[in-house]
């Protein structure tokens, strides 16, 4: 008797997301030395590094914010082609409402304070065309509620919620639209750490429910440690060492993930 | 051959108080505004006999467009009686020689502000409507670079925002006046600030309509024949005033937009805020033959 074993998922897949060789400069600073990451579909793509390592520039090139002054980034999704650096603002706004989400570590950055809670989230909705006041409203609901929002606290501006909610809050928006890709910025850094704790759960139960590919970036490798299944690790803008979570945290190679594994410790 | 011989003679002041260059630029600013209906050009808005903020941009429209036979009609809040219309239709009149008149009828050029007369304006008829902010994303977005750069990519979607905020807190749309409108299906305005009553008015107007922001150095327009549309939700309709119901005092007149006034035992009544409309009402109850125009709404109804 034979037994055949289907190969890895990780081996047959196509990555869902590849940047190709990014670099950037901002004047004699490199942020980042050509750098090349592949995200493959239903996984979740640590990035650690300390501060000024490059890994927040990256992020903001994956959220099509800012673009490279070399390199390729392509989405393996149906209606999606080409280089996505070379979109024009208008595609690219499009691209970034409805198969992106982003979690900033500043909420400030991603919400408007002074308006709804379930207004920020319809924001996303409206963006992509929607204009059925009932439809916004219903589908604001459902993304706060999958983020496990209080929804008592449906209209309340962010301004008036701690700041766990508010990540909640970001967090709705990013998943209303059911984005292909989730970015989150270092998205619990600031918060206490039982706080935090509550987040990371509602993270993981949602990339578990809905098997959204994720990356998500931290200085914090607890963070990296509970949400990864891969890690890159990013020093001086070049990536120094990839691998499985498991692998870099047990047996880092590079001695300054060494360090860094150590560090925590 | 002398150089005097080729200019003009020295005047204390030039026709119609603006110099030649000024009131060509704002000809062109015009008819660049009426080529791309609904989109704000910028304009060198210059100094006026008059605060900013008080009517200067519609003032520089009435002063270009004027001649010594343009009828002249401002009002203030539908009254043509308030002391800022009397004192800009006393300055037109000065400074151009222009006939003035209150008749809306009678009007060749009409500056108003915060109203839209009540009869139907025809396609011989200007109106020049005062604009304090001409930025309808300024509530949405403070930097007005971006602003700019979303009106260029028709990126409209957070007006929607703004009135689902509205129906969330109020439970209704509570915009009352400067209703953001959609003209030609391309840019969205703030219409000046007049009631949601008289935004239908612009649409399909045979009329030119002038809007003029002296202070923001803005002037757009809607050409006769253009769309206007308010920004609505698929499911919740545009609502006017509900005045429909509400009865003048003076004049008798129903289903026009009216002024409200308080009365001392706390309850209110009446009056129509075309003031002239009413005036020449009443002169007909008292036997004037005054012609009464078509008026927009017929019995609190837009009629088409």
């Amino acid at each position: 008797m034979t037994i055949t074993l289907d190969a890895p998922r990780i081996v047959t897949a196509h990555p869902l997301m590849t940047l190709k060789n990014v670099s950037k400069s901002y004047g004699d600073v490199r942020a980042v030395r050509d750098a090349s990451v592949e995200v493959f579909p239903g996984e979740v793509m640590g990035i650690v590094g300390e501060s000024g390592s490059g890994k927040s520039t990256l992020l903001r090139m994956m959220n099509l914010e800012d673009t490279p002054d070399t390199g390729s980034y392509t989405l393996d999704l149906p209606d999606v082609q080409g280089n996505l650096f070379e979109l024009d603002r208008f595609a690219r706004r499009m691209l970034c409402a409805t198969k992106i989400g982003i979690v900033y570590q500043n909420p400030h950055l991603g919400l408007l304070m002074n308006h709804s809670s379930s207004g920020n989230v319809a924001e996303r909705l409206l963006v992509a065309g929607e204009r059925r006041f009932s439809v916004l409203r219903d589908k604001a609901q459902i993304a706060l509620e999958a983020s496990e929002f209080p929804l008592e606290r449906l209209d309340a501006p962010p301004i008036e919620l701690s700041g766990g909610m508010q990540q909640r809050v970001q967090l709705a928006k990013a998943i209303a639209l059911e984005p292909a890709l989730l970015l989150l910025d270092e998205p619990t850094t600031g918060l206490d750490v039982s706080v935090q704790a509550l987040v990371l759960d509602t993270l993981k139960r949602l990339q578990q429910d809905r098997q959204i590919t994720m990356v998500i970036v931290s200085h914090d490798l607890g963070v990296i440690r509970t949400m990864a299944d891969r890690v890159i690790v990013m020093r001086r803008g070049e990536i120094v060492e990839s691998g499985l979570a498991d692998q870099i945290f047990q047996d880092p190679q590079h001695p300054y993930t060494q360090q860094l594994v150590h560090a925590k410790l | 051959m002398s150089l005097k011989t080729l200019t003009r003679d020295w005047e204390p002041m030039s026709y119609g108080f603006l110099d030649a260059s000024a009131k060509r630029e704002l000809r062109r600013k015009m008819l660049k505004a009426v080529a791309v209906p609904g989109c704000q050009m910028p304009y060198a808005s210059r100094e006026v006999p008059m605060a900013r903020g008080w009517g200067t941009g519609g003032l520089q429209v009435s002063l270009t467009l004027i001649n010594p036979k343009t009828c002249v009609k401002v009002i203030d809040q539908g009254a043509d009686d308030s002391v800022n219309a009397a004192s800009i239709r006393s300055f037109l009149a000065k400074v151009s020689g222009a006939p003035t008149t209150l008749d809306t009828l009678k009007a060749d050029l009409i500056q108003s502000r915060h109203r839209i007369p009540e009869e139907v304006l025809r396609e011989d008829q200007v109106l020049v409507l005062q604009v304090p902010n001409p930025e309808p994303l300024r509530s949405v977005q403070p930097n007005m670079s971006i602003a700019r750069q979303m009106h260029a990519d028709a990126d409209y979607g957070r007006m929607w925002l703004q009135l689902y905020e509205q129906i969330v807190r109020s439970g209704r749309i509570m915009q009352g006046a400067s209703y953001p409108s959609m003209v030609n299906g391309r840019h969205v305005m703030t219409p000046s600030p007049i009631p949601r009553w008289d935004v239908p008015k612009l649409n399909m107007a045979k009329h030119l309509t002038i809007l003029s922001a002296g202070r923001e150095k803005r002037i757009f327009a809607v050409p006769p024949f253009t769309r206007v549309e308010p920004l609505v939700f698929d499911d919740v309709p545009y609502k006017v005033e509900d005045h429909a119901n509400l009865t003048c005092y003076r004049s008798g007149v129903r289903g026009l937009f009216m002024n409200e006034i308080p009365q001392e035992d706390g309850s209110s009544t009446h009056e129509v805020s075309d003031s002239e409309y009413g005036v020449k009402v009443i002169r007909r109850a008292d036997g004037d033959d005054t012609v009464l125009g078509k008026t927009w709404y017929e019995n609190g109804e837009m009629s088409s």
